[in-house]
């Protein structure tokens, strides 16, 4: 596994000064000047070497996302924005690098930005994250004061403004380009690819929008060197990651390491194990919810990268596992997710208004039972129906929970329903409506 | 039956959600003070010119703030939409469609400590049963979205708030407050109940997102206070 050497995230806790002080004695803006003096090319070039690829959960090659940017300007500005919007359920670490290595990252973004030409870049925080980007801001106010950006930034000759934008609650502005209708004042609906935001993007112009980690890595991997960052992991799977361990783990936490350790090892060295040992495991959901659940069976052997987890039929996602016992309620585990995928649709697209609503409605009678065995294929072939026919991957993300579930879970939810059946025998009455407003149950007085 | 959620939560921040003005009385007028129109100031230097819309979600959080200032409770009526859109240039139905979609902008008023637990599945794991019975009684609020009697609490039932790892927690008003269980939540309102202002973040012994009990990472690197 990785040695302290080879992190790049050294005050993820915070336990150090997270402001310029300490930035710079954690190697934070040293001669940033002779980085940008190799040129854009050279920049370029060098990410795509190291074969980062995008740490937000779709895994796209960052330096062929940046090479896709203008060479030359036709007028039009070009912009960098930062997806800060986290949400996904399980992800947890975009926080620490906001609060806890705020200059890492602003000078990785004035890095990213001269690479394709952009002078200004906007980080989009969720609205949530107001206190902690607190200090992202204390840190760009000290990064203007020092000169390190704005005018001539690092006296490299290039102009660079950095500036927050919060969002106000919304999981479908981490879509790209609903993060951009969201950040030129609009409902976030995200719009139709193509055209892309390197042609179109934030007010018409041309546009990258990364990660957080994905920029905040950067300027570590310029300085080190694509080799040394392509050295760690296996190809096509490169590098360190920062991953985040919750549920049923005895010490949740959020931990830097490689790529392509086995999910066992991980969890054991960093997260104190799995609650009442390993063979306590029920399921580990690998990368966020919007990622299939993989059950213990799988769970024993896998290595925690994008290809490995692809195939077993799930995915890294952004690298956040939810970890879940036997004294699970598997399917209740699921419908929550499938609430709240109905919360965060924003209602564009038929297939995702609908169809979440209905998965989610669907899901609940599976959590009592209230159900047909027949049901249980329909539900799959209503996810199929969603699954790729929406404008954004959310409509995607809604229906995988659920067909992991299934793959993986059906005789539990089998024995739901056999079981719901022999305690409410069949009175031969219309079936119970399916959308009830439920309550909390009453208060004990 | 399906006890512990509801089946449609049917309320701020849902597409097509209006808000019931006839439930809420809603002030005639509404004017940015000065240190709101400081902030404005600052917000609007952000985005180029002719893209002052950009201001849109900034600008309704700092009416929505002046509002918690002045009364105690953090809402945005329609009156603040009106200004925020003719300050804007913007037709006032793309400010209704702004607050209305997004979660975070509350439509009616609420108590002066917004009580926003989360409850999606990590959490759920960890606890958020617990931590939500124990607001219900520490608080005094029996659903989703009421305020209790004495106007001091309301309880919001949110969605992944990014701090799985330091599971169960919830947002009151501004603040993160973690790793939580039923008794540490208890006390925590009680605090709050007495006017004290408990220190945010992890409610156990624990740095940020490391494990408790200590790094398994970054042994060689010290601390610095």
């Amino acid at each position: 596994m990785l040695s302290d050497k080879d992190r790049i995230f050294t005050n993820i806790y915070g336990h150090q000064d997270p402001f310029l002080a300490g930035a710079r004695r954690r190697g934070d803006w040293d001669n940033t000047a002779a980085i940008l003096a190799r040129g854009r090319d050279a920049i370029v070039a060098e990410m795509k070497a190291s074969n980062l690829r995008g740490r937000g959960g779709a895994g796209f090659p960052t330096g062929l996302k940046w090479s896709f940017m203008p060479k030359v300007s036709d007028g039009r500005p070009h912009y960098l924005v930062i997806n800060g919007d986290e949400s996904e359920p399980g992800t947890c670490k975009d926080r620490e690098i906001i609060r806890h290595e705020p200059h890492k990252l602003i000078e990785s973004a004035l890095i990213a930005s001269f690479a394709m030409g952009a002078h200004t870049s906007y980080i989009y925080i969720r609205g949530e994250y107001r206190p902690f980007a607190a200090n992202l801001q204390r840190a760009i106010d000290e990064a203007y004061e020092a000169g390190l950006i704005g005018r001539n930034a690092c006296g490299s000759g290039w102009d660079f403004d950095f500036r927050i934008h919060l969002g106000a609650g919304a999981y479908i502005c981490g879509e790209e380009t609903a993060l951009l209708e969201s950040l030129e004042g609009k409902k976030g609906m995200p719009r139709m690819k193509p055209p892309f935001p390197a042609a179109m993007g934030l007010y018409g112009c041309p546009t990258t929008v990364n990660n957080v980690e994905s920029i905040a890595v950067s300027s570590t991997i310029l300085r080190r060197g694509a080799a040394w960052f392509s050295s760690i992991g296996r190809p096509n799977n490169v590098g360190t990651k920062l991953y985040s361990f919750t549920g049923h783990v005895n010490r949740p936490c959020v931990v830097e390491d490689a790529l392509g350790v086995p999910m066992r090892e991980l969890i054991d060295k960093h997260a104190g194990g799995v609650r009442g040992g390993w063979d306590n495991l029920l399921a580990v959901i690998p990368g966020g919810c919007s990622v299939p659940i993989l059950p213990k069976s799988v769970c024993d052997t896998v290595l925690m990268d994008f290809d490995a987890l692809r195939a077993e039929r799930s995915g890294l996602g952004t690298g956040a596992m939810i970890v879940m016992d036997r004294s699970t309620d598997v399917i209740r585990a699921i419908a929550r997710f499938s609430r709240f995928f109905k919360h965060e649709s924003c209602g564009q697209c038929t297939p995702c208004r609908e169809g979440t609503g209905w998965m989610m409605r669907v899901m609940e009678r599976m959590v009592a039972g209230r159900a047909e065995i027949e049901e249980i294929d329909m539900l799959e072939q209503v996810t199929r129906q969603v699954e790729g026919h929406t404008i954004c991957a959310l409509g995607d993300a809604a229906a995988w929970p659920i067909q992991g579930l299934i793959r993986h879970f059906r005789p539990v939810m089998e024995d739901r329903i056999t079981a719901y059946r022999a305690a409410h025998p069949r009175s031969g009455l219309a079936p119970t409506p399916d959308n009830l407003p439920g309550r909390l149950p009453a208060a004990a007085e | 039956m399906s006890g512990q959620f509801s089946a449609e939560n049917i309320g701020h921040g849902t597409p097509g959600h209006v808000p019931r003005d006839a439930a809420v009385r809603q002030p005639e007028s509404f004017v940015f003070d000065t240190d709101s129109e400081a902030e404005i100031a600052v917000v609007l230097t952000r985005y180029p010119a002719g893209k002052q819309a950009s201001a849109v979600i900034p600008l309704l959080y700092v009416a929505q703030r002046q509002m918690g200032r002045q009364t105690g409770s953090a809402w945005l009526p329609r009156a603040a939409m009106d200004v925020v859109a003719a300050r804007l240039a913007m037709p006032p139905i793309r400010v209704y469609e702004v607050a209305t979609f997004y979660l975070m902008f509350n439509t009616k008023p609420v108590g002066r400590y917004h009580l926003q637990v989360c409850t999606t599945t990590p959490c759920w794991l960890r606890g958020s049963d617990e931590v939500t019975a124990a607001c219900r009684k520490a608080a005094g609020v029996r659903n989703w979205e009421e305020t209790s009697a004495d106007g001091l609490f309301t309880m919001t039932e949110v969605e992944c708030l990014g701090a799985c790892a330091n599971a169960p927690m919830m947002q009151i008003n501004d603040d993160y407050y973690e790793d939580l269980d039923g008794p540490r939540t208890e006390a925590l309102i009680a605090a709050l109940r007495r006017g004290e202002v408990p220190a945010p973040g992890p409610q156990v012994e624990r740095m940020a997102s490391a494990p408790a009990g200590g790094r398994t990472t970054l042994l060689e690197t010290p601390e610095e206070s």
